[in-house]
């Protein structure tokens, strides 16, 4: 496994909002991990950042990446990991931009922290734009000059620029209209071949996971409750959690209701 | 629709400084129990059409009628008499709910608003309302933050409903939603519909939610009506390329059809502004496209703006997935 949790339980006070078994993404692998708002999933992909403490929560168990343990480093160590080996993007995509640089600025920096000599930073950073279909004028713009969509796609080409091996994606295309969305279900496909990247998608909306993963977990109440390839649990779902929430997506051709 | 029309909205031109919303567009919502479905992305002017509709933004020309009145001369009291008979519920509930204040006192002051009743009567009328979006008496003494989204949604409709409107517009009103509760907004859309006879207009930037609540679908993109018809028609065999790539990216859980590629969305033609506001990104645009407006046309049951609607529809076959009823 590229990233393995393992009896993963986060809690706040008394409260357990994650209590995880056993989950991960195997290299080049993309895993939908669903639920509702509440099931503890946004939860997870913060305690894979590292970042369960910051937001005052106590975290037990594991959590490896290529078999090393990321539970217990320290902050210096953690910056390591976070944001070049494993970056995030979420829904809302100008959060991952500071409103008052420039968009290239913002990948020189994070380049240059990450130790990237300043004269190969903005050739990597027009490079990843490429990647994502954009023109790296981009890099010019401020965030809010960016429609949702190219918001969303530079938050992206901000991964490739760092080579980072895992993508979380955190209802990354929840506030996009459709069009835009299935434009980044298939970049999120094509990154995964050409940049051998491994994604966590997490997401309320089982359709955009039918189109994106090999794998999915449903969770409910902080538990995995339902768990395999797509396909399967898609086809043949045994809880009857993941029942509803199949029921819940909007279908065409389900004609008009009575 | 051989009844006269509830709402009709004719040529209407919305205007933001330089940059030109709605386009004359042009549309009508029968009597209910009735649904319109407003269809676009982002900027395709589907929510300022909304609003002005409901008199929150300014026309720049067109007209829009209300059970025949003309709304966009309505001044004073005829004006609040539109307002109270067309509700607006928005995506974003903290524009409608003061979250200073409780759930029962917020709806008892919508109901005293449309009549003046005794309080008994209002708190009466409070509890119908509650009961009727879904929600119990216990739920009027709390504030918007201590309900859930789809709660507040649903409280939302209920202070719309306090007034008994005769239409209502719901602007994207289960966008910020999980799957699971935005179906069960639809649902009560959709039995309110029936009970109270409610003629709507649903905004959506998803053909699939459309399709439930809606006879009839407008297809906006850059403030211009792209296509319009009966909504099985428009989804079955869409005639507009617009319109078939927004039925394409609804993403389905049968055959988990791939979306389209990127290559394909992304045709994006750079240069002067076309006449036919999709040129840039209409994978069967020719030079005639670029000239001449595709005029507003009747084509296989329904009406399309596009020179190649016919091609379209050839080279679409038709896309209702195999095994779904009707």
């Amino acid at each position: 496994m590229k990233l393995a949790l393992r009896e993963l339980r986060i809690a706040f006070g008394g409260r357990v909002v994650v209590d995880i078994d056993a989950f991960g993404v195997d290299e080049q692998e993309i895993v939908g991990l669903v639920g509702e708002s509440g099931s503890g999933k946004s939860m997870t992909a913060l305690a894979v950042l590292g970042l369960a403490g910051a937001a005052g929560a106590s975290l037990s168990g594991s959590i490896t990446l290529d078999g090393r343990e990321l539970v217990g480093l320290d902050e210096r160590q953690l910056r390591d990991v976070r944001g070049r080996r494993i970056a995030a993007i979420f829904q809302s995509p100008l959060s991952s931009f500071s409103p008052v640089f420039r968009v290239g600025d913002v990948f020189v920096r994070a380049l240059r922290l990450h130790g990237v000599p300043r004269g190969e930073a903005t050739a990597r950073a027009e490079h990843a734009l490429r990647e994502v279909l954009l023109e790296p004028d981009l890099l010019r713009r401020y965030p809010h000059q960016l429609s949702g969509g190219q918001a969303q796609r530079i938050a992206i080409a901000l991964a490739v620029a760092l080579r980072s091996e895992v993508l979380l994606a955190d209802e990354p295309t929840s506030a996009l209209d459709v069009t835009v969305q299935a434009e980044i279900i298939e970049l999120l496909r094509m990154l995964r071949e050409r940049e051998r990247m491994s994604v966590l998608f997490i997401s309320h909306d089982l359709a955009v996971v039918a189109q994106l993963c090999d794998r999915v977990a449903v969770m409910r109440a902080g538990r995995i409750v339902e768990s395999g390839a797509t396909r399967d649990v898609l086809r043949q779902p045994a809880e009857a959690y993941t029942r509803e929430l199949l029921a819940a997506v909007p279908r065409i051709g389900a004609g008009r209701a009575a | 629709m051989t009844a006269e029309p509830l709402l009709e909205v004719e040529n209407l031109r919305v205007t933001f400084g330089a940059v030109c919303a709605v386009d004359g567009v042009s549309f009508a919502v029968a009597a209910g129990p009735f649904g319109l479905g407003l269809v676009g992305e982002s900027g395709s002017g589907k929510t300022s059409i909304a609003r002005a509709v409901v008199r929150l933004v300014d026309a720049d020309g067109g007209r829009v009628r209300f059970e025949g009145a003309d709304v966009l001369a309505l001044r004073g009291r005829a004006l609040r008499r539109f307002r109270q008979a067309a509700q607006i519920v928005f995506q974003d509930t903290d524009g409608t709910l003061d979250p200073r204040m409780r759930v029962g006192p917020a709806l008892a002051e919508a109901v005293t608003a449309h009549r003046k009743l005794d309080r008994a009567r209002v708190s009466e009328r409070v509890d119908l309302l509650l009961d009727e979006v879904g929600l119990e008496t216990r739920h009027r003494r709390r504030f918007p933050h201590q309900l859930s989204g789809g709660q507040r949604q649903r409280v939302a409709i209920a202070r719309a409903l306090a007034v008994e409107p005769r239409l209502l517009v719901l602007d994207e009103p289960t966008s910020a939603l999980d799957v699971t509760v935005q179906a069960r907004v639809l649902d009560l859309v959709a039995r309110l519909r029936d009970e109270r006879a409610l003629a709507y207009l649903l905004i959506s930037h998803n053909l699939a939610v459309v399709e439930r609540l809606c006879e009839r679908t407008v297809v906006l993109y850059r403030g211009r009506v792209v296509e319009a018809g009966p909504t099985e028609v428009l989804l079955l065999r869409p005639a507009h390329p617009y319109t078939q790539a927004l039925r394409a990216a609804v993403p389905e859980l049968e055959n988990a059809r791939r979306p389209p590629r990127i290559g394909a969305a992304a045709v994006e033609r750079s240069g002067e502004p076309a006449a036919c506001p999709y040129y840039g990104r209409c994978p069967l645009a020719v030079e005639l496209c670029r000239d001449d407006a595709p005029p507003l046309r009747e084509v296989a049951g329904r009406h399309v703006a596009c020179h190649r609607a016919e091609d379209a529809l050839a080279g679409e076959a038709a896309v209702r997935p195999a095994g779904a009823g009707g």
